[in-house]
């Protein structure tokens, strides 16, 4: 039964996105909605990601700082594992984790809303593709401003780490930088950013579906914008553990 | 013109509309009228395309309404307008950027030729000077008369309203059934009304198709209402006992 249901999401899902990505009627109306979606997504979530990557940064630097108290681990190390910690693993899966809250509820509420309010039938019966033009322009600006929120992410993240350690005399701040120069691997940067292409692309589409297939009812529009958190954050989970596998 | 041959749509085995035969003619306000649940509204979204009927053909103009293709779909849709029963507006947008929407996604008009086009669709439905307000500042009559506006912008060949009265005033709604006639009439549209609005019904009803039980019951002119011995369409129309008073009283004085 369960199985049955969640096949049935999955294939409804698929026809959905095949739809959104298919020729929009007009570029320069995909572009504008395009750009206002990078707007609300970019600027409206620099500060809570900021925020965020500040004391996740600060937390990794003080967390690993205990756990080295009494070893023989050099302290700059203490760098060196927010550096990594932050690019590999805390950048993308916790900022994007937030952004399913912020902009994927936002989203699914949003297009939840015109189903219900019956402006999707509206532009439906005017010959608007609106799968295009509401799921396709929200999921490309995404995919396109995410991946900077997840890199500001990483040198905030580093930032905090610095600002935790250094002036509470954990370690120096010739130290900090030290562990943040160490053992540097590009790759890691580059699965940071093929994690913040993939959490991206599945936070909105899943989002956008939830909203687009709401029944009616302003409970069930709840439910949409709760499930569009709650099935984002299992997904991207789950694609981090399979990136890690395949990438690592 | 839309014509629909032997319709038939059921819901989880609930049959909702079966063996509807209909034509809609164009510069007329064809009525579709019936109690809540009649399928009014199933039929209107059949018509529009918004639900796929179980058996049956429906043809604009000649064409195979059910056969054509997504694109070929959309194409037409570009010849069809609709109010919707709460307008639907979007309400992100201002006034002018609602009836300007399908301008700005299906024409390659310059920027003066919409607001030329968009001022000429709120001034034939008398809303002037409304184009920065968004429609939540509008009463339920405004929000209506723009979503008129929005549906005309295009010069459609089809128009369809869906219960265009519903939470108006007896005076509000007269004037938007006026409108709606006007526009019908001017332009040579198909219209399609859907609603349980009396006044409408003998206002501008000149093709009245009275659905009960899935079927069509009774179709004619608002002149013929009063002398049909429908029993359904007496029950439906002179509902309270002061209108079936009127509808004896109307009669006695036509016979004297």
């Amino acid at each position: 039964m369960v199985l049955t249901r969640l096949l049935n999401h999955l294939g409804k899902y698929l026809i959905l996105m095949g739809t959104a990505f298919s020729k929009p009627e007009k570029a320069s109306m995909y572009y504008r909605e395009a750009v206002r979606q990078m707007y609300d997504i970019g600027i409206g979530s620099l500060i809570i990601v900021v925020i965020i990557s500040l004391f996740i940064g600060a937390v990794t630097a003080v967390q690993f700082a205990y756990q080295l108290d009494g070893t023989l681990v050099p302290d700059y190390y203490i760098g060196y594992v927010v550096r990594d910690m932050t690019i590999i693993e805390l950048a993308p899966t916790i900022t994007c984790l937030v952004l399913a809250g912020k902009v994927g509820s936002n989203m699914a509420a949003e297009i939840g809303g015109m189903r219900q309010k019956e402006h999707i039938d509206a532009m439906e019966i005017m010959g608007v593709n609106t799968a295009a033009y509401l799921i396709m322009p929200k999921v490309v600006a995404a995919v396109m401003i995410i991946p900077i929120l997840v890199a500001v992410s990483a040198f905030v993240g580093m930032g905090g780490g610095y600002i935790a350690s250094v002036p509470t005399g954990l370690l120096s701040g010739q130290e900090f930088v030290m562990g943040l120069r160490s053992f540097f691997m590009p790759y890691n940067v580059f699965m940071m950013f093929v994690k913040a292409l993939v959490f991206s692309y599945l936070l909105t589409s899943i989002s956008c579906y939830q909203g687009y297939t709401v029944r009616p009812g302003s409970i069930e529009l709840g439910k949409a914008s709760t499930n569009a958190v709650v099935i984002s954050d299992i997904m991207i989970l789950l694609a981090d553990y399979l990136i890690a596998v395949v990438l690592i | 013109m839309i014509k629909v041959k032997g319709i038939g749509k059921s819901f989880h085995g609930t049959r909702v509309l079966q063996d509807i035969h209909a034509e809609f003619l164009p510069g007329q306000a064809n009525l579709i009228i019936g109690k809540s649940g009649a399928g009014k509204t199933v039929l209107l979204k059949l018509l529009v395309g918004l639900l796929t009927p179980d058996a049956g053909q429906i043809y604009y103009d000649n064409t195979d309404f059910l056969g054509l293709s997504k694109r070929e779909l959309r194409q037409l849709r570009l010849r069809v307008g609709m109010l919707f029963q709460g307008s639907a507006l979007f309400d992100s947008m201002t006034v002018e950027e609602n009836v300007r929407f399908p301008l700005d996604m299906f024409t390659t008009m310059t920027a003066r030729e919409k607001s030329d086009r968009v001022n000429t669709c709120l001034n034939r439905v008398s809303l002037d000077g409304v184009n920065a307000k968004y429609p939540s500042e509008l009463s339920g009559g405004m929000q209506k008369r723009v979503g008129i506006a929005r549906a005309i912008v295009l010069n459609p060949a089809f128009l369809f309203c869906d219960e265009p009265n519903s939470g108006l005033d007896p005076k509000t709604s007269l004037v938007i059934d006026e409108l709606i006639k006007d526009i019908t009439v001017e332009n040579h549209i198909t219209t399609i009304i859907n609603t349980h609005d009396m006044n409408s019904v003998m206002e501008v009803g000149d093709n009245v198709i009275l659905l009960h039980e899935g079927r069509i019951c009774w179709q004619g002119h608002r002149e013929d209402i009063m002398q049909s011995d429908n029993e359904v369409l007496q029950d439906f129309i002179f509902a309270s006992p002061f209108l079936q008073r009127l509808r004896k009283a109307a009669l006695q004085h036509k016979a004297n």
